[in-house]
């Protein structure tokens, strides 16, 4: 019961937030910084899933948001492929790759399952690097505008409109994922592995499930955001974009969709708030992490909420 | 009354350590099995094997005549076999409730796209779900504790709640790994019912319990482990006379 309503009042909030927000930005800069963090929340909320919810790290999603957004790029740059089959070839394609990844690598536990999931980023970082025949190499590559059905995709405050709807659409599904027998079933594999299996869960199914979902979203998000910069460099797919992802889930709050999305935004905004501190900026950056995760140690959105509402939840 | 657990020449070495070693019994449907032995005599072992979560070096064990060693824990699940364990496997990540549904996961839909838009079935069966839930909650003696988080309860109904989640899944073959284990006498008579009450519904139980007051009391059948084999087997008045099990718990004369 609790959990329904608040599914329907957070989810109400982050629309109601979204719709409005474009009668306060002022010019496309801020649109721009309000794109990038839907960009990163809708990864988060997917590595949530993964992480918070299952309790499996990865420290490679960055790995699959710049395969999806190499995908798009080199099919639609190189090959002239429609957009929306790029991108569809693209979540296909790595959710294929991670599926078959996943089932060797989750067998491990903690720290091996991070290294092999770091592992995995950093193949992906460095074939991107090095096969510059297809992808420019180091020097990125340009990336076509959207189009579908005719309709093209271009500038900030359009792509402002996408990355809301899909934010909330991506918000929406995991929370019905979590309340839910299959998202009971990854909270029990985090909870208690063994419990889990002897109540029936396919344990290795369902991290294998969680795992590829999870990736398809980064793969999603990794897509467009490449026709949306219009650009693309291998720094997406490299290890401290996974860090940054892994991150944001951990600051805003484990095993919380809301604490993904609200961690995004803090670790989009940071940056450009403090930028102007010059020298001192990755200092200040660090220190707030710091102090949050003293002071919140179970992440900004689950401890607030603990915080006003007295409860456990 | 028929087998409906066959075990037979069963045994474990973990290095050089034999566990379990040629254990033969078999289990009347519908009975209160019990397995005991001093520490270290090999019980959770043999419960871990029967239930799949160790593998057997050796020997057979057979559900209603299928051989079912060496099967995973899940899949032994869809043949109608759950257990509770020694040192308790809550989930505190969930509620007390959620963690009873977990128990309830087969009978549930399961499928992905169902669940990714919350289609009606989802809701309906969720729905029942928590009340089935509920009601097994009350079942057990910790009806008060349905909206409490898993994290806020004391080890006593923890132990009830895992038994809940067990019964969740509407076993047929029901181990119950020391149930009364850190309870104090009043809570042990109160699981002493609740097993019996269990075994009415029809469920066949195995226990491994150190209470020999409740051992005695509503076992139809003890098996007694000692240094990983079989000691002794018999009805408990078999096993109380048996030279061999005195000498065991109280030291050779």
């Amino acid at each position: 019961m609790n959990l329904a309503n608040s599914r329907w009042t957070g989810l109400g909030v982050l629309a109601l937030v979204l719709a409005l927000l474009p009668l306060a930005l002022p010019n496309n800069f801020y649109f721009d910084v309000a794109n990038r963090i839907a960009i990163n929340a809708i990864v988060a909320v997917g590595l949530n899933l993964l992480i918070g919810y299952a309790g499996q790290i990865s420290m490679g999603h960055a790995g699959f948001f710049g395969l999806g957004g190499y995908v798009s790029a080199v099919l639609t740059a190189n090959y002239g492929w429609p957009p929306l089959a790029a991108l569809l070839v693209a979540c296909v394609g790595v959710a294929l790759l991670a599926y078959v990844v996943a089932r060797p690598i989750l067998r491990l536990k903690g720290h091996y399952l991070a290294m092999a999931t770091l592992g995995l980023g950093m193949i992906v970082s460095i074939v991107i690097t090095n096969e510059s025949w297809l992808t420019g190499g180091p020097d990125g590559m340009v990336v076509p505008d959207f189009e579908v059905f005719g309709l093209r995709l271009y500038g900030e405050q359009t792509w402002y409109g996408v990355f809301a709807v899909l934010l909330v659409f991506a918000v929406w599904v995991a929370l019905n994922i979590i309340d839910s027998p299959v998202g009971r079933a990854l909270r029990a594999v985090h909870g208690s592995e063994v419990a889990a299996q002897v109540a029936g869960i396919d344990t290795t199914g369902y991290k294998v499930l969680v795992f590829v979902v999870s990736a398809v979203f980064a793969t999603l998000v990794g897509s467009l955001s490449a026709h949306y910069g219009a650009f693309i460099t291998p720094d997406k797919a490299s290890f401290m974009h996974s860090v940054e992802f892994v991150t944001m889930v951990v600051v805003g709050g484990m095993a919380s969709t809301f604490g993904a999305v609200v961690g995004a935004a803090l670790l989009t905004l940071l940056p450009q708030v403090l930028s102007g501190l010059e020298d001192w900026e990755m200092v200040v950056f660090g220190l707030i992490l710091m102090t949050s995760m003293i002071f919140m140690p179970r992440g900004l959105v689950p401890s607030l909420q603990a915080r006003f509402t007295g409860g456990a939840r | 009354m028929s087998a409906m657990l066959e075990v037979a020449g069963l045994s474990k070495t973990f290095g050089g350590v034999k566990a379990v070693q040629d254990v033969s019994f078999s289990v009347a449907k519908g009975s209160i099995h019990s397995v005991i032995g001093p520490n270290g005599a090999g019980k959770t072992t043999l419960f871990n094997l029967i239930t799949g979560v160790y593998t057997p070096s050796a020997g057979s064990i057979r559900l209603d005549g299928e051989e079912i060693g060496g099967m995973r824990p899940d899949v032994l699940a869809t043949r109608g076999m759950n257990r509770t364990f020694q040192n308790l496997q809550i989930c505190f990540n969930m509620s007390a409730l959620e963690n009873v549904l977990v128990g309830r996961h087969l009978h549930l839909d399961r499928s992905f796209f169902k669940a990714m838009f919350r289609l009606p079935a989802i809701t309906r069966g969720d729905a029942a779900a928590r009340e089935h839930a509920a009601g097994l909650m009350e079942f057990v003696g910790c009806g008060k504790h349905v909206r409490a988080q898993a994290n806020s309860l004391s080890y006593g109904v923890l132990k009830r709640l895992e038994i809940a989640r067990a019964l969740a899944a509407e076993p047929r073959i029901l181990l119950l790994d020391e149930p009364a284990a850190g309870l104090n006498p009043k809570e042990t008579v109160e699981i002493d019912e609740l097993i019996q009450k269990i075994a009415a519904t029809g469920i066949t139980v195995v226990l491994v319990e150190h209470d020999m007051k409740l051992v005695m009391h509503i076992s139809d059948h003890i098996l007694v482990l000692d240094y990983g084999r079989k000691l002794a087997e018999g009805t408990p008045a078999e096993v109380r006379a048996n030279p061999d099990v005195i000498a065991a718990y109280l030291g050779a004369a």
